[in-house]
């Protein structure tokens, strides 16, 4: 076990967790941010993709001990008492189906806008379907996935 | 998964310290395979030992026309590292093309080079940049580094530190990616440099990354796409699985060595 601290939203947060403790756990069930998805748990579907120190990860990949001092966002920390512009546009472009892989999207969408702004790169449809290789959506709704990121570069 | 004790040290003395305490210690430099193996139980070390705390394991520079590489940079790190893209664009490429945008942020050079999976990317580049795998104990060739599947020179207990690559003249990749795991399904890379013409081949081998001796001596004499056609590349001792037979593989390599020496 090791007590392990990090900022999660914002927020300090320490847990005394058993070392093998995932990230995707360690949010889900010691922290009770269940928006965090475990879709595959093989590091593949990117549902439960979350910010650390501003660099998108895989929370089902991470060792929530190695994340010590760490800043994590996850979805719940998206919104700042309105809805993040990636969040309104997926509203707008019903870009869901069953919404499961939704957070892992929306977080994937928020890195990559954030990416490509910070290295003066435009960022095409076709790049958001290449950048979205790592995001699995079983309902196969990539199509307004894409629409909604292209809306939410243009405002972000 | 299984339990497992969790150790962070800050000196390269103390990681290997904590490598042999453990029953059956491991290192851990990114976790992009070694997590998802532990979940899986195929692997089950009784400790981990991180080695991102170590200084200087992180970053790339330049040592006279040597690039230096740290064991835990990450694959993102390499891709937009303006060093690697100036003395090895080939190299910086490969990196961002491997796996998806979160696993590159995590993966690290020197946990994907001790465990030299055969259809894993950097070790394709390392040997066709004649590299140098550096550990806390000596420096080995890239020759002599990759000894098959998932079988390295690393002994027991030893540790990558760095890679050092002397910038080539010319030097790319060419991946025909398995599209589900985005692994390569056959990688080839090329390169014109100080350890001369090599091409190296990932994903095909039976027995891991290979070099070609047939793309090597059509290149030497003639760096061009079209100086491959006539080159023979056999598919004996390449994988056949349900990915895709030998003999595609076979065609696959002498495609990607196209396109790797037409990006180059």
């Amino acid at each position: 076990m090791t007590n392990v601290k990090m900022k999660v939203n914002g927020k300090t947060v320490a847990r005394e967790v058993p070392d093998e403790t995932l990230l995707s756990e360690f949010l889900r069930e010691h922290l009770r941010l269940t928006g965090t998805h475990i879709g595959c748990d093989t590091s593949q579907c990117g549902a439960c993709a979350v910010h650390v120190n501003g660099k998108m990860v895989k929370a089902c990949t991470a060792l929530a001990v190695s994340l010590e001092g760490a800043e994590v966002t996850t979805i719940e920390g998206l919104a700042n008492g309105e809805l993040h512009p990636m969040q309104v546009a997926f509203h707008d472009n019903h870009g869901l189906q069953c919404g499961f892989c939704t957070p892992g999207m929306i977080m994937a969408g928020v890195d990559m806008v954030n990416r490509y702004k910070a290295e003066g790169r435009e960022l095409t449809s076709e790049a958001i379907r290449h950048e979205l290789e790592g995001n699995i959506c079983r309902c196969t709704g990539y199509h307004n996935i894409v629409k909604s990121i292209e809306d939410a570069a243009a405002k972000m | 998964m299984y339990p497992v004790k969790y150790h962070k040290p800050n000196t390269i003395d103390d990681a290997v310290a904590a490598l042999a305490a453990g029953e059956e210690a491991m290192v851990l430099a990114g976790g992009q395979t070694l997590l998802a193996t532990m979940k899986q139980h195929l692997a089950s070390p009784s400790d981990l030992v991180d080695i991102r705390g170590i200084d200087g394991m992180v970053g790339a520079c330049i040592d006279g026309d040597t690039l230096v590489i740290g064991a835990a940079t990450t694959h993102a790190e390499v891709a937009g590292s303006a060093v690697v893209r100036k003395h090895c664009p080939g190299l910086a490429a490969l990196a961002g093309n491997i796996g998806d945008p979160a696993v590159r942020n995590m993966g690290t050079i020197g946990g994907s080079l001790a465990n030299n999976d055969p259809a894993a990317c950097y070790p394709s580049a390392m040997l066709a940049l004649g590299a140098t795998i550096v550990t806390n104990t000596r420096q080995i060739s890239a020759d002599d580094y990759f000894q098959g599947m998932f079988a390295t020179a690393l002994e027991e207990g030893e540790i990558i530190t760095s890679v050092r690559v002397d910038a080539p003249a010319k030097a790319a990749y060419a991946k025909f990616a398995q599209p589900a795991s985005l692994f390569a399904l056959v990688g080839v890379f090329v390169a014109d440099g100080p350890h001369g013409v090599r091409v190296a081949v990932t994903g095909a081998g039976d027995d891991g990354v290979f070099r070609h001796a047939g793309l090597e001596a059509a290149l030497a004499s003639d760096w061009s796409a079209g100086a491959l056609d006539s080159v023979d590349v056999s598919e004996d001792g390449l994988i056949s699985d349900i990915h895709g037979s030998a003999d595609y593989r076979a065609h696959l390599i002498k495609v990607m060595a196209k396109r790797a020496v037409a990006a180059a």
